[in-house]
């Protein structure tokens, strides 16, 4: 196979996986993860310094920064007007121009207020920002963001944290088939099969975070994510055959062995 | 000492009251309170302040400030 690397925005990334920053035991595993995953985009998020505690480490201290890309996430906005603000604010702490859109509908589900979503969408590509919004398995949702925008589409397996799995696999397959642009299958994922369903299915790259940092061996789960994704995208490259109801025999039926009495039926075998 | 730089401003300061002698440039409240400026990004009056302009932009009376970092996140 060639050389295939994802392209977002004109930027190369040679890794189809992008990795949270979130909820590790500790930054130095979060490190050895990063490595052992292969990525190199990972998310962070912006928040206020704690002025009561400021010995805590600096997380930018444990991100390659020669390697890997940061991306800021406006996660925990309820409003356009607080992503667009958060995103204001994590290009200046960054000094890159791209953005991870959360505007987040519901407590509960985290599932993503699209409404909103669009409209910061549209007033951060105004603004010369590259938009990767987090959204809904919604094609026509999909679709409007893109229209707005959208550097790169980023639909939900399942809800953030939850571990699911891929919940609607077909509607990734239609996202994938209508998008221009990349299609990156962001939360819901709880395990390597999961990540490799959500590239076999077309995706263009997957984000996680918590199935790794909350794996009870996290390095070795980064591990187990790259292979998947790069198991799952060769898949999809290589082309699967049709699933088919009935077998198939994979041995010549030709020359077989059999008493003149068995011969009538087909019984090759596998 | 000039009287206006003796002043005990109450700002609001990442949501909460906060006291400083000034006015005070944002490098100068940075600087006292101890923050890296090239890790940190500010916002005054809901407005992000340049890191070239943190000498020239001066925190006032009853102004909101908010300082933000990057942390662990998906």
């Amino acid at each position: 196979m060639t050389s295939d690397p994802l392209v977002i925005a004109g930027r190369t990334f040679g890794s189809r996986l992008v990795v949270g920053t979130g909820k590790y035991p500790s930054n130095t595993v979060m490190a050895d993860a990063h490595v052992a995953s292969g990525t190199e985009m990972v998310t962070v998020a912006v928040r206020r310094v704690n002025l009561t505690d400021k010995s805590k480490e600096s997380l930018i201290d444990y991100i390659d920064r020669d390697r890997i890309f940061i991306l800021p996430n406006t996660a925990g906005c309820y409003t356009a007007d607080d992503a667009i603000r958060t995103a204001r604010l994590g290009r200046e702490v960054g000094l890159s121009n791209w953005v991870k859109l959360e505007v987040i509908g519901d407590e509960r589900t985290l599932f993503p207020d699209n409404i909103a979503l669009l409209e910061a969408t549209r007033v951060l590509v105004s603004e010369g920002f590259v938009v990767l919004p987090y959204t809904n398995d919604d094609p026509i949702v999909c679709r409007k963001l893109e229209e707005a925008g959208a550097a790169a589409v980023m639909p939900l397996g399942a809800p953030i944290g939850s571990g699911l799995g891929i919940q609607n696999p077909n509607n990734i397959r239609i996202i994938k088939d209508q998008a221009r642009v990349p299609v990156i299958v962001d939360a819901g994922v709880g395990t390597a099969s999961d990540a490799a369903i959500a590239m076999e299915l077309g995706a263009d790259g997957v984000l996680m975070n918590t199935a790794i940092a909350l794996a009870e061996d996290p390095v070795a789960m980064a591990t187990a994510m790259k292979l998947a994704v790069e198991a799952g995208r060769l898949a999809y490259r290589a082309g699967r055959i049709p699933k088919r109801m009935h077998a198939s025999a994979s041995s010549p039926v030709d020359g077989r062995i059999a008493s003149a009495t068995a011969a009538a039926g087909s019984r090759a075998g596998a | 000492m000039d009287l206006i730089w003796s002043k005990i401003l109450t700002i609001r300061l990442n949501g909460e009251p906060y006291d400083i002698a000034g006015p005070v440039s944002i490098s100068a409240l940075l600087a006292a309170l101890n923050l890296d400026p090239r890790i940190v990004a500010v916002e005054h009056n809901v407005v992000v302040v340049k890191r070239q302009r943190y000498d020239d932009t001066i925190v006032n009376d009853g102004d909101e400030v908010e300082i933000v970092r990057f942390v662990g996140g998906g």
